[in-house]
């Protein structure tokens, strides 16, 4: 028995170190400075960088994190609190599905509903679509977090005198928080990972563009317009930008561990 | 007990220790959906004395206590019947401002976790708008002082609430509570998770309290509830079996089951 969970742990690890090890040594030579501070340079030249990806990526992950931070965490204290109510059954249902959508629906969705009435694509439909994303995942740690929360303290909070929303903002929400934020640090870890909805909403642009109702780059579709590119320099670029991007999540993942690790030892 | 049975069989006084009501019950019933968890429960609350609620597990003690500051209604329970403060119907007063005036201890120590130390006692008066420092600073160390607690954590007001012992975290409660200047404070059970000697404590301070305050205390233990109160109810299923002073309670009770249940014959 042993020996069979063995072997399927290393079926399941290998996959991960491949993927670690490629993007390790062939992106790794083409990091330097430049890569993080220049833009792309026109077919033909070499050297650049996604100086522009790497800030359009972090201006619609900005957008997706004031859509869904706020969106995510209300609605999970709103289910926390309503255990039995049918209306909460659904949308706790509703959540769960709506974090098993494939990403790319989501992209064709916001697609339908924002960039054709624009007539364009931009960062803000991009940002949108990645809030969407955001939202279920949020959402369910939000809720189990608070539920995690003793209901003494809730009790205590309002044996008080303390408003019932007073009760919850300032006692519960703080004593939920840790959990909350490595739920939000994961999201973000997700969002910035996606290509598909960004495909269909952002588009990505070769120049650069912080402007939220114009097409802006991003990490990910740089890396799938780079790695299917005929040229040689591109495709390395393409590698430099999945190492920086895996390092990007794996810090994340990082802060993540160490922050729930405190959580649960106090 | 014995001490009491020692001091004076002679006095059968049969009533109440009264003084001004604060709280009444009119037939008040309690329930959890269907089930009806208290029945009809008239008593009168007087002032500056202490009440004691004894009875078996599941015999409604807690849901009575929980009816008395409206949290009863917070875990979807439902009442019938009236229960007033000075008078006033507290159905009729925001529940808010209601617990402000009727504090509440519970049986597991609580404090807030995120909080420390002084910032646990002001918490209700904080979340309630009083911003003024020096102001929270006195009401820190007068609530910590009448606790008894001041001189053990004075040196470390600004650790987690929890980082105390049991006794001293529920002894921190009870300041919390005091903090918001209540005029009725409900303990439920509040020294059942704690040792002999910090249950000592917070009957020496429940003795203390008293003088201000008007004080409802459920306890499980007999021995408590004959060393710390003025008055004794005894709940049965639901209902009030007896009140009286708590000396006529333990030395000669009326009714049969009361009798039963303080010499350990069942419960």
């Amino acid at each position: 028995m042993t020996t069979i969970t063995g072997i399927c742990l290393l079926i399941v690890i290998i996959p991960l170190f491949l993927i670690l090890y490629y993007t390790i040594s062939k992106g790794i030579n083409f990091i330097n400075w430049d890569f993080f501070t220049q833009m792309p340079k026109p077919v033909g030249e070499t050297g650049g960088g996604m100086a522009n990806a790497i800030a359009g990526s972090v201006i619609m992950v900005g957008i997706g994190s004031l859509l869904g931070i706020p969106i995510g965490i209300m609605s999970g204290i709103y289910l926390a609190g309503k255990e039995g109510s049918w209306f909460a059954s659904s949308v706790r249902f509703l959540t769960e599905v709506l974090n098993g959508i494939p990403s790319i629906v989501i992209g064709v969705v916001v697609y339908i509903l924002l960039v054709i009435p624009m007539k364009r694509f931009s960062a803000l439909a991009g940002g949108i679509a990645l809030g969407i994303l955001m939202i279920p995942l949020i959402t369910r740690t939000t809720e189990e977090m608070i539920r995690l929360v003793p209901n003494s303290f809730r009790e205590a909070g309002l044996g008080l005198g303390i408003p019932r929303w007073k009760t919850t903002l300032f006692i519960i929400l703080p004593a939920a928080f840790k959990g909350i934020f490595t739920g939000i640090l994961l999201s973000i870890a997700r969002a910035v990972g996606e290509t598909a909805p960004l495909l269909f909403t952002a588009l990505g642009n070769r120049f650069w563009s912080t402007t939220l109702d114009q097409p802006i780059a991003s990490m990910t579709v740089f890396i799938y317009d780079y790695s299917k590119a005929p040229f040689d320099d591109w495709n390395q670029q393409a590698w430099a930008a999945a190492f920086v991007l895996i390092v990007l999540v794996l810090l994340l993942n990082i802060i993540f561990r160490i922050v729930t690790r405190k959580t649960f030892t106090t | 007990m014995d001490q009491i049975i020692t001091e004076n069989t002679a006095n059968k006084e049969s009533s109440v220790k009264h003084s001004v009501q604060r709280m009444e019950t009119v037939k008040l019933s309690a329930f959890f959906g269907k089930v009806q968890a208290l029945k009809d429960i008239s008593i009168k609350i007087p002032q500056n004395k202490v009440l004691a609620i004894i009875g078996p597990s599941g015999c409604g003690k807690s849901t009575f206590l929980r009816c008395l500051n409206r949290m009863h209604e917070e875990v979807g329970g439902k009442i019938t019947g009236s229960v007033t403060l000075d008078g006033k119907d507290v159905m009729k007063t925001d529940p808010v401002n209601l617990r402000r005036k009727v504090g509440m201890v519970f049986q597991r120590a609580n404090p807030f976790p995120t909080m420390s130390i002084s910032q646990n006692v002001t918490a209700g008066l904080k979340l309630n708008g009083l911003r003024n420092k020096n102001k929270l600073k006195d009401i820190v160390e007068e609530s910590l002082k009448k606790t008894g607690l001041w001189d053990e954590v004075k040196d470390s007001l600004d650790k987690p609430g929890n980082s105390i012992s049991g006794g001293q975290q529920q002894r921190l409660c009870i300041a919390r509570t005091l903090a918001v200047e209540p005029e009725v404070i409900l303990m439920d059970e509040p020294a059942s998770a704690l040792d002999p000697i910090s249950t000592a404590k917070i009957e020496e301070l429940i003795h203390e309290l008293k003088k201000k305050y008007t004080i409802v205390i459920v306890t499980h233990n007999m021995q408590q509830a004959a060393r710390v109160s003025d008055n004794t109810a005894f709940f049965y299923m639901g209902e009030l079996i007896e009140y009286s002073s708590t000396r006529q309670m333990f030395l000669s009770p009326e009714k049969k089951q009361t009798e039963d249940y303080i010499t350990g014959r069942f419960g």
